[in-house]
C-alpha cells in the first residue's frame, strides 16, 4: 500500500485490507458459489423455469447443496495434492454456501413444494426414509454453520472444534444418501456423488493411515 | 399431421387443458433417458411408419395389427382425460384414440383370456436410454380383461387432433386414466391374451412401491410420494388426489370386494 501516500489519509481499516490477489480470489469463489443462485433468480425472472418449475427449483437447490459440500470436502485433499495452502482460506465459505443452499432447499420443499400442509410435512417426517435422511443431514450441517465465525472457533478451542466440524464427513453421507434414496430407477447421479465422497474419504483415510505408521 | 374426423366423447372432462408444449415436453419414456426432457430430445429419431403390432395368446385370431390400418379402420375419438403420475404431477390432455375394446375384439379373445399383456418396442438403436439397463426391457404392462374392455380405456394414436408425438408413445399406446401414469405404456409392439397375470416393468424393479394394480389412491401411499396430494402441471399448489383419479363412477365396481390397500 505504498502508493497511497499521495492521496488522503488512508483509514485504519483500509489500511488492513488484504492484497489485491487474495480479493480477486474471494470474489472468484464467492462468485462461483452464489451463481448457482443468481440463475434461478434469472430463470425464475425469465419464466424459465420449465414445464414444473416447483420441481426445478427444489431440486437445483439440493443438487447445489450437495455439489458443494462435496467440493467442501474436496479442500484439505486439494491442499495435500497442490501443497497450496490457498484453497483453505475459503473452506468456510464454501461450506456456508452449501449449508444455506440446503436450507434454501428445505424451505423451497416445505413453502412452495407442498405449501406448509401439515399432514404431508409430518408424513413426510415420519414416513419417508429420504426425507428423514435429508433432514437428517440439514441438522448435522446446523451447528457447523453455527461454529463457523472466528469467535465460536477460540470459544471451543481448536480441538474441540475440529473435532465437532468432523461431523461433515456425516453430512456429506447423508447428502449423498438422500439424493440415492429419492431416485425411482437411474442412480447413475447419486453414484457419482458416492463414489466422490469414497475418494475423499480414501484419501483422509490413507493419510492418517500413513501418519500413525511413520 | 392433422387427423381427420374425430368425434367428440362424453367421456371427456372439460377442465382446462394443459398446453401441447408441456404434454410434449415433460415425459417419462425411460428407452429415450430418464430425464424428463430426453424423450423430446431423443424421440425424433424413432421410425414409427410402418410399425406392425403382434397380436397372440388366447384368442381365437392371432394376427398382426398395422398402426395407420388400425387408424383408418376405427372412428376415432378424441379423449380429454386426466393423467395423473406417481411422483405426484397431473395434467389435462386431449388425447385422440380408439377403445380398447374394439381393438381387441378383432382378435376374438377366448373364455381362458383373464388379462392382457403389452409390450413396448425394444431397439437400443433408436431408444438410446435402452443401452443402460434401469429398466428390464422391453417395458412391461398389462391390464385385467375387464379394465381392457373398460369403455375409459384407449389406444391413443394422437394428442391435441394430431398424430401422437414420438416422446410420447407414438404410433400406439395405451391410455388408462384412472390408473397411474406408468401403466399407460408407449410405442406398443405386442399385446397377449393371457391366462395369468403378467409381469408389468414397475412391478418387477420395485415390487412394494408399484403394484400390478395402480389405481390412483390417495389411501395407499406409495412409499417416497404421498399420494394425498397432487400438482397440476402449470399451477403452484397443491390439489387433493381423488379415488380412481376422479374416474370411481366407472371404475369402482370393477374392484368391488378387493382390498385395495393390499392388491394396490
Amino acid at each position: 500500500m505504498a502508493d497511497r501516500t499521495g492521496k488522503a489519509a488512508p483509514r485504519g481499516r483500509e489500511r488492513r485490507r488484504a492484497p489485491v490477489k487474495d480479493r480477486v480470489w474471494w470474489w472468484a469463489v464467492f462468485g462461483a458459489c452464489g451463481a448457482p443462485l443468481a440463475a434461478l433468480g434469472l430463470w425464475a425472472a425469465t419464466g424459465d423455469l420449465g414445464v414444473n418449475p416447483v420441481e426445478t427449483i427444489v431440486r437445483h437447490l439440493g443438487d447445489w447443496a450437495l455439489r458443494l459440500l462435496v467440493a467442501t470436502l474436496a479442500i484439505s485433499p486439494l491442499r495435500y495434492l497442490t501443497g497450496s495452502t490457498r484453497p483453505i482460506r475459503y473452506r468456510r465459505m464454501v461450506g456456508l454456501w452449501s449449508f444455506a443452499y440446503a436450507v434454501l432447499h428445505v424451505t423451497a420443499y416445505a413453502v412452495v413444494d407442498i405449501g406448509l400442509h401439515g399432514p404431508t410435512m409430518i408424513s413426510d417426517l415420519t414416513e419417508r426414509p429420504y426425507i428423514m435422511v435429508g433432514m437428517a443431514g440439514l441438522l448435522t450441517l446446523i451447528p457447523l454453520a453455527a461454529t463457523s465465525p472466528q469467535a465460536m472457533v477460540r470459544r471451543l478451542g481448536g480441538r474441540r472444534w475440529k473435532r465437532l466440524h468432523r461431523l461433515v464427513y456425516v453430512a456429506g453421507a447423508l447428502g449423498a444418501a438422500h439424493y440415492l434414496m429419492m431416485v425411482k430407477a437411474d442412480i447413475t447421479e447419486p453414484m457419482i456423488y458416492i463414489a466422490l465422497l469414497v475418494l475423499l474419504y480414501g484419501i483422509r483415510l490413507g493419510r492418517w493411515i500413513v501418519g500413525r505408521s511413520v | 399431421r392433422q387427423l381427420p374426423d374425430v368425434a367428440p366423447s362424453r367421456f371427456s372432462t372439460d377442465e382446462d387443458l394443459n398446453a401441447f408444449d408441456q404434454i410434449t415436453t415433460y415425459n417419462n419414456f425411460y428407452e429415450f433417458g430418464t430425464s424428463k426432457e430426453d424423450p423430446a430430445r431423443y424421440a425424433p429419431d424413432l421410425k414409427t411408419s410402418p410399425w406392425d403390432i403382434r397380436v397372440d395368446g388366447e384368442c381365437a385370431k392371432p394376427g398382426v395389427l398395422g398402426a395407420e390400418e388400425l387408424m383408418a379402420s376405427h372412428q376415432l375419438e378424441e379423449r380429454i382425460y386426466r393423467l395423473r403420475c406417481v411422483e405426484a404431477w397431473s395434467m389435462v390432455i386431449p388425447w385422440v384414440g380408439i377403445p380398447l375394446a374394439k381393438v381387441l375384439a378383432r382378435f376374438e379373445p377366448t373364455g381362458n383370456a383373464k388379462y392382457v399383456a403389452f409390450e413396448t418396442l425394444e431397439d437400443p438403436t433408436q431408444m438410446p436410454g435402452q443401452r443402460s439397463r434401469v429398466l428390464d426391457w422391453p417395458y412391461r404392462e398389462g391390464l385385467r380383461m375387464d379394465e381392457a374392455m373398460n369403455p375409459l380405456t384407449i389406444l391413443g394414436v394422437g394428442l391435441y387432433g394430431r398424430v401422437m408425438p414420438k416422446q410420447n408413445g407414438a404410433p400406439v399406446r395405451l391410455v388408462v386414466p384412472w390408473k397411474y401414469g406408468f401403466k399407460s405404456i408407449k410405442s406398443i409392439v405386442r399385446i397377449s391374451f393371457t391366462v395369468t397375470e403378467p409381469a408389468t416393468s414397475w412391478n418387477m424393479s420395485q415390487p412394494y412401491e408399484y403394484g400390478f394394480y395402480a389405481n390412483v389412491n390417495p389411501e395407499v401411499s406409495h412409499p417416497r410420494w404421498s399420494q394425498a396430494r397432487e400438482r397440476r402441471i402449470g399451477e403452484w399448489g397443491r390439489r387433493p388426489t381423488l379415488m380412481f383419479n376422479g374416474y370411481g363412477e366407472q371404475v369402482a365396481s370393477l374392484y368391488a370386494g378387493m382390498d385395495l390397500s393390499k392388491q394396490f
